[in-house]
């Protein structure tokens, strides 16, 4: 029986699965927008289904609209309603209404924030204790530095004997410059510590288990080096349009949309190097160690490295579809780029002369996202395997969607009385070996940041040394005003230029 | 949604895995994208008067379903095995993978309960772990399978399986003690007011008041007592008091100390009361200083009523919803992949806690 324990630590807590968060006010910036109607709001509610919020939960919204409590609270029962992944519980669901309050005013109206800390702090008398506070930016990137900076003048970015945390949204900058502006803005006001940027990748499951792939299992870590692997392919691909994204689309781009954030994040994942704890910074320290040992191009490199491309008219699913220029919103002429491949290398000892091939597209023929490591092939072969395949490179492939899972090819002996070989596969899929649906990837990123753990959040420096490997991309392409864009067809796998990457190898079927 | 099914009178358990084999086969044949969960295997031992009922429960299950279900229903006199074997699985389609998930029932009398385990053993996934819930007792079964089966679930609130909840808590200590691991049902009704009660302390300014507290007062459904037993047993071997046994009182109530490690007692009040869903129904701790909490079952969540000194009462909601007795025969299928550490030091303290 345990009797000794420090006042400072909770001794109820050891051996829950779920951990308890201290009570906390909840308010969202943009409370009206797409993102908190389709995801936050669902999300939260999933949370207090489930019994997970804090013993005491208020929720603010904040908006420009025109609105009252009774009008937010009917918002937010229509987003559960609609967006929510299970059926409300109509008792659950109205005790939430109970605790929601909205603030109408203008993000940049100082006198916002004043009525916030009346409301804020009127909470705390209200419930005898000071609530964590934990401002969640669900805006337009513009706003993030005109909040952080309301917030700070405000004093509500500290608050005594209460944790003050502050969310962002990504995108985190448009580029390097913009990106280390808004880092700066936010740490005039707020500690690195209480500050969470979110990319929901990171709270997806799948992500997670490549760690767990990676260094709970000491099968794949001996090979994970250049001594064995050839080279890496990272496929980031969608099979619709940009539908009627438009808008936001055009002023980013496939590079910016997908490739800066989630699909650097799964590279630095796979490359990293073993952490010595899970605890946050030591995690994000060996990711920004890596990101930073990727050398981008230099502006003349950029054409050998990098390659981008539109989707012109094509045939998916049967029916014939517009090209991106024909897609409504999408400026005449528009030289964004709905694909692009990379090649990167990663200059340390572990990772030298390894190529990292990286593809993302719309419109391409199947929706799949999957790492395809290519290891070295056998130094050499004691009989022939002519009549077949003959023996291929392993591949270690990490599938994230649709299908999460892992396969393994090897070379495998076709049954008869020569020695045939031909590659087959060994496959896990998560969906046949565990039992329990995962959690929406806000629900998991919600709930660390009410408790403080930002594991799963990006830092400052990860944010910089993601934009230094795109940013010379962006400014190539962006000075580059003449030169065609290539197309490629809807339905396909991506244009015949980004073939040329390629050292030796073929990208794999989509 | 596919399914496909195999039987067989009088038949053997090298006919029935074999009969697996061949059905999983065809199921992946006719889909490639059909393929086998490989989570556990749990096998039940029910008496065939209640298997409706138990496949009623089986059926709840959820989201929580093993990957292979094998339950034997045991009627007195039989002498031969009838089984059934099902393969069914959805969700395959547009490239997705589906999952088959496989269920065989097993007719079987009670003279093979003694030697079980040679007809389940050739019919589980051996590489899978292997939970055994056993609802009717049949302990001759359950010992039988002991050596095979990785984890066993029970239900030490269940009056049908154990005399009073002295020999419940006995018999779960008695299973730690073996080679397999225990997950009880009525340890996991006490989970929502575990995290309540952490969470309550949670927050340093209210912390200090574990150390000083005076007295808890648990309310229960009469058929949970040993779930209420549990939760101080837990609060016990957490903070570190000493429970002494509990003395009956009027109405059915039960009432005890604890001694607390730094001297001092604490008073423990145990009250059935009714209620509709087992587990526990409310629990109210009381320290010094006027401090007091309660928290009480109520709809969409525990309803919370604290009271300090200086301070006027406050009262509020802490959001969530039951799980059913569905969900927690599910909830333990899924701890079945999980370990608890805590269990066993308030299995401990709660057998303290009776006669």
């Amino acid at each position: 029986m345990e009797s000794d324990y420090q006042l400072s630590e909770n001794p109820l807590v050891e051996g829950l699965e779920r951990l308890p968060v201290r009570s906390t006010v909840l308010v969202i910036f943009g409370a009206m927008g797409d993102l908190a109607s389709r995801k936050l709001l669902p999300a939260i509610y999933n949370l207090a289904h489930e019994g997970a919020l804090p013993e005491r939960i208020e929720l603010i919204g904040i908006s420009r609209g025109e609105s009252t409590d009774e009008k937010f609270r009917e918002h937010v029962r229509e987003s559960v309603d609609r967006f929510s992944r299970r059926r409300p519980n109509a008792d659950v669901l109205n005790g939430l209404l109970e605790t929601v309050h909205y603030i109408r005013g203008a993000f940049d109206d100082a006198d916002l924030y004043a009525r916030l800390r009346e409301a804020v702090e009127g909470l705390d008398e209200k419930f005898g204790t000071p609530l964590n506070r934990v401002f969640y930016l669900s805006t337009a990137p513009e706003f993030f530095p005109v909040i952080v900076e309301n917030l700070g003048e405000a004093g509500l970015n500290t608050a005594e004997e209460a944790d003050v945390r502050v969310v962002i949204e990504k995108p985190i900058g448009y580029d390097l410059a913009s990106a280390r502006l808004q880092n700066e803005a936010v740490r005039n006001h707020f500690d690195e510590s209480q500050v969470f940027r979110i990319d929901h990748y990171l709270g997806k499951e799948t992500v997670q288990n490549l760690m767990a792939l990676r260094f709970a299992n000491a099968l794949f870590e001996p090979v994970w080096n250049r001594n064995f692997i050839d080279y890496v392919q990272i496929t980031a691909s969608e099979d619709i349009g940009v539908g009627t994204r438009a808008g936001y689309y055009e002023g980013s781009g496939a590079l910016r949309d997908l490739v800066q954030n989630h699909m650097l994040q799964l590279l630095a994942l796979l490359t990293m190097e073993p952490p010595t704890s899970f605890e946050a910074n030591r995690l994000r320290d060996e990711k920004v160690k890596v990101l930073e040992a990727i050398v981008p191009p230099r502006l003349d490199e950029v054409a050998l490295m990098a390659v981008r491309a539109q989707y012109g008219p094509g045939v998916v699913s049967g029916g014939e579809t517009v090209g991106y220029l024909e897609e409504p919103g999408v400026a005449e002429g528009s030289r964004t780029e709905t694909y692009a491949a990379l090649k990167l290398y990663v200059s340390n000892w572990r990772w030298a002369g390894v190529p990292f091939y990286l593809r993302t597209g719309k419109r391409l023929s199947r929706k799949l996202t999957e790492i395809a490591v290519t290891l070295r092939p056998v130094p050499h072969l004691a009989f022939q395997s002519s009549g077949s395949l003959g023996v291929q490179p392993n591949q270690i492939i990490l599938t994230v969607q649709p299908d999460e899972g892992v396969s393994v090819s090897l070379g495998a002996k076709i049954p008869g009385t020569k020695m045939q070989i031909r590659p087959v596969n060994m496959e896990f899929h998560y969906g046949t070996s565990f039992m329990s649906e995962s959690p929406e990837a806000y629900e998991r990123l919600i709930m660390d940041a009410m408790r403080g753990d930002a594991t799963l959040f990006t830092r400052n420096d990860e944010i910089e040394a993601l934009w230094g490997i795109i940013d010379p991309i962006l400014s190539a392409w962006g000075a580059d005003t003449t030169s065609p864009i290539p197309q490629y067809p809807s339905g396909s796998a991506g244009p015949n230029e980004a073939d040329a990457l390629l050292e030796g190898c073929a990208w794999r079927r989509l | 949604m596919s399914e496909a099914r195999w039987s067989e009178a009088d038949t053997t358990p090298e006919h029935i895995e074999a009969a697996l084999r061949e059905l999983l086969r065809e199921q992946h044949a006719a889909d490639e994208n059909l393929v086998p969960a490989r989570v556990l295997n749990l096998v039940v031992v029910a008496d065939r008067e209640w298997r409706g009922e138990v496949v009623n429960r089986l059926e709840r299950l959820g989201e929580y379903h093993p990957s292979r279900t094998i339950l034997c229903t045991v009627e007195e006199g039989r002498k031969h095995l009838d089984a059934t074997a099902t393969v069914s699985g959805d969700g395959a389609g547009e490239g997705r993978v589906g999952v088959l998930r496989e269920s065989v029932e097993i007719e079987m009398g009670r003279e093979h309960m003694g030697r079980v385990d040679t007809i389940i053993d050739p019919v589980i996934v051996s590489e899978l772990p292997t939970v055994l819930w056993s609802p009717h007792s049949f302990d001759e079964a359950v010992e039988s399978l002991l050596g095979l089966v990785d984890v066993i679930l029970i239900d030490t609130d269940d009056p049908v399986y154990f005399d009073g909840p002295g020999a419940a808590l006995t018999r779960a200590a008695e299973l730690s003690d073996s080679s397999v691991y225990v997950v009880d049902l009525a340890w996991l009704r006490t989970v929502p007011w575990r995290e309540r009660l952490a969470g309550s302390f949670e927050n340093p300014s209210r912390r200090e008041a574990l150390q000083s507290l005076k007295r808890i007062y648990v309310r229960y459904n009469p058929a949970s007592v040993v779930s209420a037993v549990l939760l101080i047993g837990w609060l016990a071997s957490r903070i570190g008091w000493q429970p002494g046994a509990l003395e009956p009182a009027p109405g059915g109530a039960l009432r005890g100390t604890a001694k607390k490690a730094g001297g001092g007692s604490i008073s423990l009040e145990f009250n059935p009361v009714p209620q509709a869903t087992r587990g526990i129904a409310g629990v109210t701790v009381t320290g010094d200083a006027g401090f007091s909490l309660s928290l009480d079952r109520g709809p969409g969540g525990l309803l919370a009523r604290e009271q300090r000194a200086g301070v006027r009462p406050q009262q509020w909601r802490m959001f969530g919803t039951s799980r059913g007795e569905g969900g927690i025969l599910g909830d333990g299928v899924r701890q079945a992949l999980l370990r608890d550490a805590t269990y066993r030091p308030a299995l401990e303290a709660a057998r303290s806690l009776t006669p």
